[in-house]
């Protein structure tokens, strides 16, 4: 039974060893897409490159499903893993500056790592914009905390909120996944 | 140089890496919080160690495939001076969101997101949205 690291087949240490394992796993893949370069990921934005979107959902879509039926066969405890909770103006307001900052800096938290890594000094700059980003906050945490505090929903999913089924959940997220691919294709068909 | 692998393959590798952080971890990827972490002198934690990993992985792949140069990759129009600019000026806002929004594309849009967590999608539309909106402002960085 899973979670490994809840169900006492690993201790902390043992948990904490697996970080750089699966760090150097998602680096590689990373890095093998293509994610280490500012070019390639903005193109997004410009329609011109979609390997963001084809990776971050054929990513998405793998683990949901693995996830959910590991679950359903009784491998992983699903209740037993991490579940970020919601903030829903919090989240709302943050997703929309990190958008804005991933197009100007034209990497993001963990591509910058990878961009660094391979050379490339854009990365670099990103990585200390980071910190300057997080130190800022930080610094006026006491002042906006009662909106990084408000419209606090728990841990939940939004199949929950909705009152449908998980499964029900991950059919949708999958025809979202599925339609976005069909719709890349033509994009890129259009282009070239 | 080697080309880079289909976008499809790599998702499919970063998934089954996702998968199994939760399996052994009862967690998943993550890197905003790394940087919070060093910055509050904690280079022991799970995520940090976690974002070294990623570094390293990237550096390996990169050097194994011909990749691995000195480089400032900017739009055909941008200074590499005003690339760096760009790039710690953007960092900075999306440090900020990322603190804001309790993570990024990592921990928020792939991890929650895996898991149907509410806030995470709430994060991948604004993101999303934003980036697009913001992106016919900023085209003289890329384009």
């Amino acid at each position: 039974m899973m979670p490994l690291s809840e169900t006492g087949a690993l201790d902390p240490r043992g948990v904490l060893l697996t970080a750089p394992l699966i760090g150097f796993g998602f680096g590689w893949f990373l890095e093998r897409g293509g994610l280490g370069d500012a070019r390639k990921l903005t193109g997004q934005f410009y329609l011109n490159d979609l390997t963001v979107f084809k990776v971050l959902f054929s990513a998405l879509v793998t683990a949901m499903l693995g996830a959910f039926w590991l679950d359903r066969i009784g491998l992983l405890d699903l209740d037993l893993v991490y579940l970020p909770e919601t903030w829903v103006l919090p989240q709302a307001i943050g997703g929309a500056l990190f958008g804005v900052g991933f197009v100007i800096g034209g990497l993001c938290p963990g591509t910058s790592c990878v961009a660094a890594a391979a050379g490339r000094l854009d990365g670099l700059g990103v990585i200390g914009g980071m910190l300057l980003g997080v130190a800022s906050f930080d610094a006026v945490r006491e002042w906006i905390r009662p909106f990084y505090e408000s419209t606090s929903l728990g841990a939940v999913t939004f199949s929950d909120l909705a009152g449908i089924s998980r499964g029900a959940g991950v059919a949708i997220v999958t025809g979202i996944a599925l339609a976005g691919f069909a719709i890349a294709s033509r994009i890129e068909r259009s282009r070239s | 140089m080697k080309r880079y692998s289909d976008p499809y393959l790599a998702g499919v590798g970063i998934g089954l890496v996702l998968l199994t952080a939760y399996a052994l971890a009862g967690r998943g990827l993550g890197a905003s919080g790394a940087f919070s972490s060093v910055l509050a002198g904690t280079f022991d934690d799970w995520v940090v160690l976690e974002l070294a990993g990623v570094a390293a992985g990237g550096l390996v792949s990169a050097r194994l495939s011909g990749r691995l140069r000195r480089a400032i990759e900017r739009g055909p129009q941008l200074t590499a001076s005003g690339r760096m600019f760009a790039a710690i000026g953007g960092g900075a806002v999306m440090g900020f969101g990322a603190k804001l929004a309790r993570g990024c594309t990592s921990g928020q849009a792939l991890t929650g997101g895996a898991l149907l967590a509410a806030g995470s999608w709430i994060f991948i539309a604004t993101c999303f949205a934003a980036g697009y909106a913001a992106a016919p402002v900023v085209r003289r960085l890329w384009r």
